[in-house]
């Protein structure tokens, strides 16, 4: 067989190279559609707003107009209790840009209560307040924790600041 | 063994509007499956055993648009994947599965939402080898579309008042359309006092954009004749990528559809096409490139005389587009190829060829009732 | 017994190349692509002008910064034939094969290349990962200024708390895949390594370390992939693609259970009613689970029924899994030792199956004799499995 053989280059041969930088620009303006513009009114009123499935009884958090289940529209919105359990837990150490935080935040997955069944539930990735020991311990898992929401809301994801341990388990 | 014969069972769509800014683009999908699905009574959650997604990360927005592709298709924890080009891409992938007999019924869907992407011209430009073409900074996205026009009038001896034909009959044949919101009554005189905006062409040469939806049902032959009376056969499918490098491509003729009409045509056992299809569904993102795209597949010999003589209008012997192409209903992305099936399935009435080519891929499907 | 009636033209494996895999190659995407597919070809003992389809992938634009890449990374390889590039997020390298697998199972093409292509490295600022800034539903996820890891280390941590496995056991996977990288002569992430490193290495996103995880890599694989009457022309020996399958789940992962890989077990039944398999466990010789975390080889055993759920790490401790045991998996040395270029990854295990499949492994052939190989990969919003099974 031919050797075709690749290049590799270090961090230090790159620098010195040929090479050419564009940064690309890429802008849009979503429209967030009729489910998640109604969600996210109720979000600005400390309400967390879902779908119900006539079919499956799923309440569907975030909310969706269709079941993806049953594939039926779905038209009838219930409010979802501003508490629930949690499904799991990490400590974040890095950010999007894989930056270091100061400060590791833990974020994790909100079971919310109502509807569901083992493997399908309503839920939110969202910040919780407590400890990383907590984590670490796996005693956040499955502890139940409600809502705090912020003073100024303004239609947001983050007009939650964080949900909040009520009781281990 | 004989081969198992696909068709075209059912399709739905959504918008074809300049923006649909009330609904996100998995609302419109929902819409458009629910319309194809409902025509043939099918449950997406138990009568269809996959589904092919066609879509482009920089388009949506979204790296990873896969992700986005299964719960407004119904299907969610089904086997779905996503084609990333134009439409006929998935409706050609979709045929093949179909083929392989391990599939009975797929849905394949695109979708544009052009009307959110703010820098439209700077994804465009970003199609553009990194290396050697973007640092040129061309002024304008549509500058190697313009050369290539350039040199296919050149190729085929065409001026502008030829493509102003092309232009005028194109967007009246779109009033004919309920998915045309860019048709008119454009005559040949107002095209040809219209500024050139690149090289040869002006505004009218160019697609507006728009959003819209479209989802198509597939079926195997046996399920086909169970779920309508009147399934769309595709009897032939090509498809091809030519070079990326501009300069390396062969400007006047688009190298890409000639290669993927000779497969289509083979296939669907078409020995002189210029004088068996009845119809000719082109893509239209440019005037010239439907022009372009009739040449290339080589159904007529100079453009010339069936475009002056009529042959390429709505009741000539090869009508183009028929109720309008992308110059009238304006530019879903990735789902004008869809556009164009829809139209051709509407009309269905002998052998047709439809074609997309979108970047340097064309796709050819040859269809008929 | 092939239960599947309706699928009557078989499609071999004839030929596989595979670049170096490294943080930064200086190849640019085309090269890469064309350097693996002629390597492919080689082995096959084809030319390009033999070739009548490709079937590409590679994963988000982003990481070359290219829109609609598979145009342009294809470029010296299609050559004005039919390509089409599919995507399922990571899923891709496996499913490249499943696509290539209808082309030449329809009839309508009859030798078909097969490429993954992935240069990570362009996207150089700050970090690769940045490019996953963009994967997240915009409204209701984004705000929160995720990084990929953190969702991975949601699901690692539920497997552990629903398993009752120790981050400890999963280790061992870590451990085991890069020392069988050391035979791998494409290999970045070599190393002999012990728990102990993996448990003390940065802390990224607890319960993830930074050797937890597959590094950031550039890299191409290919694949020449043909119809039955091809294959006893070109090889005494063809690896006959006998079962394919995919299945993605809801897009919205924050409302199911990421305990268990539901749609990978869908994808996995898929592949195995194609293929025949009726027990999995007694009929996969050996085995190439995605491992871009070392949890996603035990969870992924689990989904594809290779052993029963939360089972994987005593398996691996038991030594099962190496290559001298019942049940090896990642022979190649996998994402975690080889690297993680993408789709280039996911083929990289498919080839290894092939290989294996063929005793051409070399160092790395596992010990016992292998008949039926299974690869599979995983992507998406934890969502996605493909799924190859390959027969001698
Ligand atoms: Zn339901």
């Amino acid at each position: 067989m031919t050797d075709f053989k690749v290049t590799p280059l270090s961090e230090d041969s790159f620098r010195n190279a040929i090479r050419e930088s564009t940064s690309p620009r890429a802008v849009y303006d979503m429209a967030p559609g009729e489910a998640y513009t109604k969600f996210f009114e109720g979000l600005r009123e400390g309400k967390i707003l879902g779908t119900k499935c006539p079919s499956c009884g799923l309440v569907h958090v975030p909310p969706k107009v269709y079941c993806q289940y049953c594939y039926l529209p779905l038209t009838q919105w219930v409010e979802v209790k501003d508490e629930g359990f949690v499904e799991t837990a990490v400590v974040v150490y890095i950010a999007a840009e894989r930056e270091r935080l100061e400060k590791p935040e833990v974020v994790g997955v909100i079971r919310l209560e109502g509807s569901g069944d083992r493997y399908r539930y309503p839920g939110l990735m969202h910040r919780i307040c407590t400890e990383p020991e907590e984590v670490k311990s796996s005693r956040i898992m499955g502890a139940k924790v409600k809502a705090r929401w912020a003073t100024e809301r303004k239609g947001s994801i983050n007009d939650i600041e964080c949900f909040e341990v009520v009781s281990w388990k | 063994m004989d081969p198992i014969r696909v068709g075209i069972v059912s399709y739905g769509f959504s918008g074809f509007s300049p923006s649909v800014p009330s609904k996100s683009f998995r609302e419109m999908v929902f819409e458009a499956a629910s319309k194809a699905y409902a025509k043939v009574g099918l449950n997406p959650r138990t009568d269809v055993d996959a589904f092919v997604s066609c879509k482009e990360d920089f388009w949506e927005g979204i790296s990873i648009t896969d992700e986005f592709a299964p719960d407004q298709l119904g299907g969610a924890l089904k086997p779905v994947f996503t084609v990333t080009g134009d439409g006929l891409l998935g409706i050609i992938n979709a045929y093949m599965m179909i083929k392989t007999g391990a599939f009975d019924v797929i849905a394949v869907e695109a979708h544009g939402k052009p009307s959110e992407v703010m820098s439209y011209g700077d994804i465009e430009r970003m199609a553009q080898d990194p290396i050697y073409l973007r640092p040129l900074a061309f002024p304008s996205y549509h500058t190697v579309k313009a050369l290539e026009a350039r040199a296919f009038m050149k190729y085929s001896n065409l001026t502008r008042e030829d493509l102003g034909i092309y232009v005028s009959q194109s967007k009246r044949n779109g009033l004919l359309s309920n998915r045309a919101p860019h048709a008119s009554s454009l005559t040949v005189d107002s095209y040809l006092s219209e500024r050139e905006l690149v090289g040869p062409l002006s505004h009218s040469d160019l697609a507006p954009r728009s959003d819209a939806a479209l989802v198509f049902v597939l079926a195997s032959e046996g399920r086909a004749r169970e779920l309508t009376d009147s399934p769309t056969w595709i009897t032939g499918v090509g498809w091809a990528t030519d070079y990326h490098t501009p300069s390396y491509r062969e400007l006047g003729r688009d190298i890409a559809t000639k290669n993927a009409s000779e497969m289509a045509f083979r296939q669907a056992g078409l020995g002189d096409p210029g004088k068996q299809l009845a119809f000719v569904e082109a893509d239209e993102r440019y005037s010239f490139m439907a022009l372009m795209e009739v040449s290339s597949m080589g159904l007529v010999k100079d453009l010339r005389q069936p475009l002056r003589s009529g042959d390429l209008s709505r009741d000539g012997s090869l009508p183009v587009n028929r109720r309008g192409g992308a110059l009238s209903e304006g530019l879903p992305l990735e789902a004008h190829g869809l556009a164009r099936l829809a139209s051709a399935c509407d009309l269905l009435d002998g052998t047709g060829a439809v074609v997309s080519n979108m970047g340097n891929t064309s796709a050819v499907l040859v269809v008929r009732p | 017994m092939r239960p599947n009636i309706n699928v009557k033209n078989r499609v071999a494996v004839v030929g596989a190349g595979l670049t170096l895999f490294r943080r930064r190659l200086m190849e640019t995407p085309q090269e890469l692509s064309w350097i693996a597919a002629r390597q492919a070809l080689d082995q096959a003992g084809l030319d390009f002008n033999d070739i009548d389809c490709v079937v590409s992938g590679s994963a988000p634009d982003a990481f070359d910064g290219v829109h609609m890449k598979g145009e342009y990374y294809v470029e010296g390889v299609a050559n004005g034939k039919p390509h089409v590039r599919v995507f399922v997020g990571g899923g891709t390298g496996v499913f490249v094969p499943v696509a290539a697998w209808w082309h030449v199972a329809s009839g309508l093409c009859r030798k078909v290349l097969v490429l993954a292509e992935e240069k990570m490295s362009s996207a150089s600022r700050p970090h690769p990962q940045a490019v996953f800034k963009h994967i997240w539903d915009p409204l209701v996820e984004k705000p929160l200024n995720p990084n990929l890891i953190w969702i991975f280390a949601m699901e690692m941590h539920r497997y552990m708390y629903r398993c009752g496995v120790r981050k400890e056991d999963i280790a061992l996977v870590s451990v085991k895949n890069k020392r069988n990288a050391l035979d791998h002569p494409s290999a970045q992430a070599a190393a002999k390594i012990t728990v102990d490193d993996v448990l003390n290495s940065e802390m990224l996103v607890y319960p993830v370390n930074r050797l937890d995880v597959s590094p950031v890599s550039d890299g191409a694989g290919a694949m020449v992939m043909v119809s039955e009457e091809w294959a006893n022309r070109l090889t005494d020996n063809p690896i006959w693609v006998e079962g394919v399958g995919f299945n993605l789940d809801s897009t919205n992962w924050t409302n199911r259970d990421l305990g268990y890989p539901v749609y990978l077990k869908r994808a996995a039944e898929m592949a195995y009613r194609l293929a025949g398999i009726e027990n999995p466990m007694k009929e996969i010789d050996v085995a190439e689970p995605y491992d871009p975390f070392d949890y996603k080889e035990l969870h992924h055993m689990e989904g594809l029924g290779l052993c029963p759920p939360c089972k994987a790490a005593e398996v691996t401790k038991e030594g099962l899994t190496q290559r001298d045991g019942d049940l090896p998996t990642s022979p190649s040395g996998g994402l975690l030792g080889v690297g993680n270029p993408i789709a280039a990854a996911g083929i990289m295990k498919a080839i290894e199956i092939f290989w294996q499949l063929r005793g051409e492994a070399g160092a790395r052939q596992v010990k016992k004799d292998v008949v039926t190989g299974l690869a599979q990969a995983w992507g998406d919003l934890m969502q996605v499995g493909t799924v190859v099974v390959m027969r001698r």
